[in-house]
């Protein structure tokens, strides 16, 4: 049973009850029991009961993140569940979705109940797998969707390898909505993208890398959405990172076609500019894109044609970084900078509030992939985050809890850090105050 | 302050039209030296240069040799294959244990775009790009730029069209920059397919038919089709290239005016360059060659802390690589 903790005098922020005052909120037997002005009051005696003074900071429903790459099993060295959930934890997410592309890849109930052992090992974030849509991601044959469900997963998608068979996306998204899961893909056109370093346009010339137009990424979100029309599906379009794309996902919504899509925290603040030097850090699949995508992309979490945001982590190492910028790999880790690159880029820059952030990085996450969380409503599960609003860092890697340090964000002073992580009652991670 | 290139030359963009101008100025002295019974000046004498070429290459490597040689630097060539690059070895590993020889230059040729200036702000040897990828290949278009000073006086004003597979080229993008700093007008012509998408904004006029280029142009830099954008479908055929885009001596009478003719080798003779034009009377593609040397002297002379003030150097007066005062980190 876990201790009863008060978090007194923050301001509580709970879009899933549309809550925003300075209030306490009592977790007891790991569930919130209370949220109120004078709770502290009442409650001061009681045995055990540890105190979190919040003054100065939010409460919120803690974050969760429907996209992350754990590593485990198979690249230990790069990341284990255990580190990716402590890094989740720091980050102030109490729940993340891994991602299957494993070695060997999360295809089947045996894998997936590994990470769900594994999670529960960890004692930190909750993690979620989620399962391949094909048999070792080889786009050809249906994974057992129906069995991995049953051993913990809670969503479908081949992840870094696009569904390039349009017919076996469209049976995916007919075969789940047996189970009511989202299909998850992400979306870029291979002849298009192939050899693609970085975004195709002025800098790519200059730098003489090969692009990758955002026509690759277009081309199948709308081919993605269709499909999802003819099947009545529900498919997730990961990572968008072009306003082509926006407006593909705004016309579908229009429509009634059941298409989420989530946008990751590099995508809304930096711009293509950032690989000028060849930095690999700032290389990723999608890529960064042009300053016109990040205001499009900015538009669309403030009025909703985006769902939520995730973080894409990706956690590579030193030496697979530390090269050539055409063989770097692909993607940079994101938990443990997340909240502060949203706050930095969207809510000091005045296009969301603090109520919003907190929609899209837990509230719409949790309902989108139908995840516990996301709520404080009494008797949920007390998953909750702390953190402070305003006070400025500088990213130093080297202080992660994640075993990844690629990302572009080194050296840059950002607004906003978690000060505590609540899962199921228990406090995972207490930062410097 | 006296005018220098810094720590290393990685490409003509970073530069300035001083810079451009100051190496252009400073190759003027050295092109005699090649010229003479005994091509040889002590001006690098106790440097260790090594020549680490990722990529095949006749015409550069033994350019940069013959450069180095003239200036009496100890120069080594390490190749990728039978090296211990063959065996796995990064980049990085590979100039750090080089650097550790105690080496003073490192001339690199390599398949990555950027790997120059990777090498460059990992080790403190002075890093020449002799070809990165499809970024820059510095060194070969301010050979050009010479070529084109020589015969027509000077650069400002001058219309230079670049004529094939911009798109893959690394002496394109060089030629692009240095030009344009230098005063001239510069054009692209080829195929829209082998034309990066975003060419207009490098601030190049286009044509898209060779003929309105050559009435426009008062040279044409001929660029190598390689034969491989035929299987990876960027054209239809090397025929048809060549019927299109081929610079013919039938095209070049058209104009009423002479056309210098330039090729950064290697020719595909009758696909983008017919041989009568090659070997034509307004060819210079030789001299292109000749011209090599010289440019790369001067590089390798600015780099090593030679003084802007060439007179003595080029006379082969005493080595000025007196106790590294002259090399500089900064920049």
């Amino acid at each position: 049973m876990t201790k009863p903790v008060l978090l007194a005098g923050g301001r509580v922020i709970d879009p899933s009850q549309l809550f925003d005052n300075v209030a306490d909120v009592l977790i007891l037997d790991g569930k919130i029991e209370l949220i109120g002005e004078r709770v502290a009051n009442e409650t001061k005696n009681r045995d055990g009961l540890e105190t979190i003074d919040c003054t100065g900071l939010v409460v919120s429903p803690g974050f969760v993140d429907v996209h992350c790459h754990l590593r485990e099993p198979g690249r230990e060295e790069v990341e284990t569940i255990a580190t990716g959930a402590r890094a989740a934890a720091a980050g102030g997410f109490t729940a993340v979705c891994a991602m299957p592309n494993t070695d060997p890849v999360t295809d089947n109930q045996a894998a997936v109940g590994f990470i769900t052992r594994q999670a529960l090992r960890a004692n930190a974030a909750r993690v979620y797998p989620i399962g391949a849509i094909s048999v070792g991601q080889r786009g050809e044959s249906l994974a057992e969707f129906g069995e991995m469900i049953g051993a913990g997963a809670v969503a479908v998608s081949d992840d870094g390898k696009p569904v390039v068979s349009a017919h076996l996306m469209r049976t995916a998204l007919e075969y789940a909505q047996t189970f009511g899961i989202p299909v998850a893909d992400h979306c870029e056109e291979p002849t298009l993208a192939k050899g693609g370093a970085m975004n195709e346009g002025i800098v790519s010339a200059r730098l003489g890398l090969t692009g990758i137009p955002a026509e690759a990424e277009e081309i199948m979100a709308i081919r993605d959405i269709l499909l999802a029309r003819r099947t009545g599906g529900h498919i997730h379009l990961c990572h968008m990172s072009t306003r082509g794309s926006v407006e593909l996902i705004r016309w579908g919504k229009e429509r009634g076609i059941h298409v989420t899509a989530e946008v990751c925290p590099h995508h809304i603040s930096l711009t293509e500019d950032a690989v000028e030097n060849y930095d690999t850090n700032a290389k990723m699949n999608p890529p960064l894109r042009t300053a016109d995508d990040v205001e499009a992309l900015q538009e669309a979490v403030r009025d909703g044609t985006i769902d939520l945001i995730a973080t894409d982590h990706a956690p590579h190492h030193y030496d697979e970084k530390e090269r050539e910028f055409a063989d770097a790999p692909n993607g940079i880790i994101g938990l443990e900078t997340a909240l502060a690159v949203n706050i930095t880029w969207l809510v000091e820059s005045g296009i969301i509030d603090l109520p919003l952030l907190i929609e899209r990085m837990s509230c719409a996450p949790a309902r989108v992939f139908k995840l516990p969380g996301g709520t404080l409503r009494r008797g949920s599960a007390a998953d909750v985050t702390v953190f402070d609003p305003a006070v400025k860092w500088v990213v130093d890697p080297s202080s992660f809890k994640s075993k990844g340090r690629n990302t572009p964000y080194a050296g840059r002073t950002l607004t906003g850090r978690t000060r505590v992580t609540i899962v199921g009652g228990d406090v995972v991670h207490r930062g410097d105050v | 302050m006296t005018l220098t290139l810094g720590k290393d030359l990685l490409g003509l963009e970073p530069l300035s039209g001083e810079q451009i101008q100051l190496i252009l100025d400073t190759a003027e002295p050295f092109k005699e030296i090649s010229e003479r019974a005994i091509k040889k000046v002590p001006t690098l004498r106790g440097a260790t240069i090594v020549n680490l070429f990722f990529e095949a290459s006749t015409r550069t490597r033994v350019s940069f040799e013959f450069a180095e040689k003239r200036l009496s630097a100890d120069t080594v060539n390490v190749g990728a294959s039978g090296s211990s690059v063959s065996k796995g070895e990064t980049l990085v590993d590979t100039a750090r244990n080089l650097e550790a020889m105690r080496i003073d230059m490192v001339v690199i040729r390599h398949a990555a775009s950027g790997a120059a200036k990777f090498l460059a702000e990992r080790i403190e040897s002075n890093v020449i790009n002799a070809g990165d990828g499809t970024h820059e290949h510095p060194t070969q278009a301010l050979l050009d730029m010479l070529t084109l000073r020589d015969h027509f006086g000077k650069l400002a004003g001058l219309k230079v069209c670049i004529v094939g597979d911009v798109l893959h080229s690394r002496v394109a993008r060089s030629n692009i920059w240095g030009l344009t700093k230098m005063g001239a007008e510069v054009a692209v012509c080829g195929p829209r397919s082998l034309l990066p998408n975003a060419i207009d904004d490098l601030g190049v006029r286009v044509f898209t038919r060779l003929d309105e280029a050559i009435e426009w142009a008062n040279a044409l830099n001929v660029l190598r089709l390689q034969l491989e954008r035929m299987t990876a479908g960027y054209i239809p055929s090397l025929r048809e290239y060549n019927r299109v885009f081929g610079v013919s001596r039938e095209r070049l009478e058209r104009s009423k005016r002479e056309i210098l003719i330039l090729h950064p080798g290697p020719m595909n003779r009758g696909v983008e360059i017919d041989s009568d034009v090659a070997d034509g009377p307004f060819s210079v593609i030789l001299n292109q060659v000749t011209n090599g040397v010289a440019v790369r002297m001067a590089v390798l002379y600015l780099l090593s802390g030679g003084p802007p003030d060439l007179a003595e150097a080029a006379k082969g007066g005493s080595g000025k690589r007196d106790g590294g005062g002259g090399r500089r980190a900064d920049d």
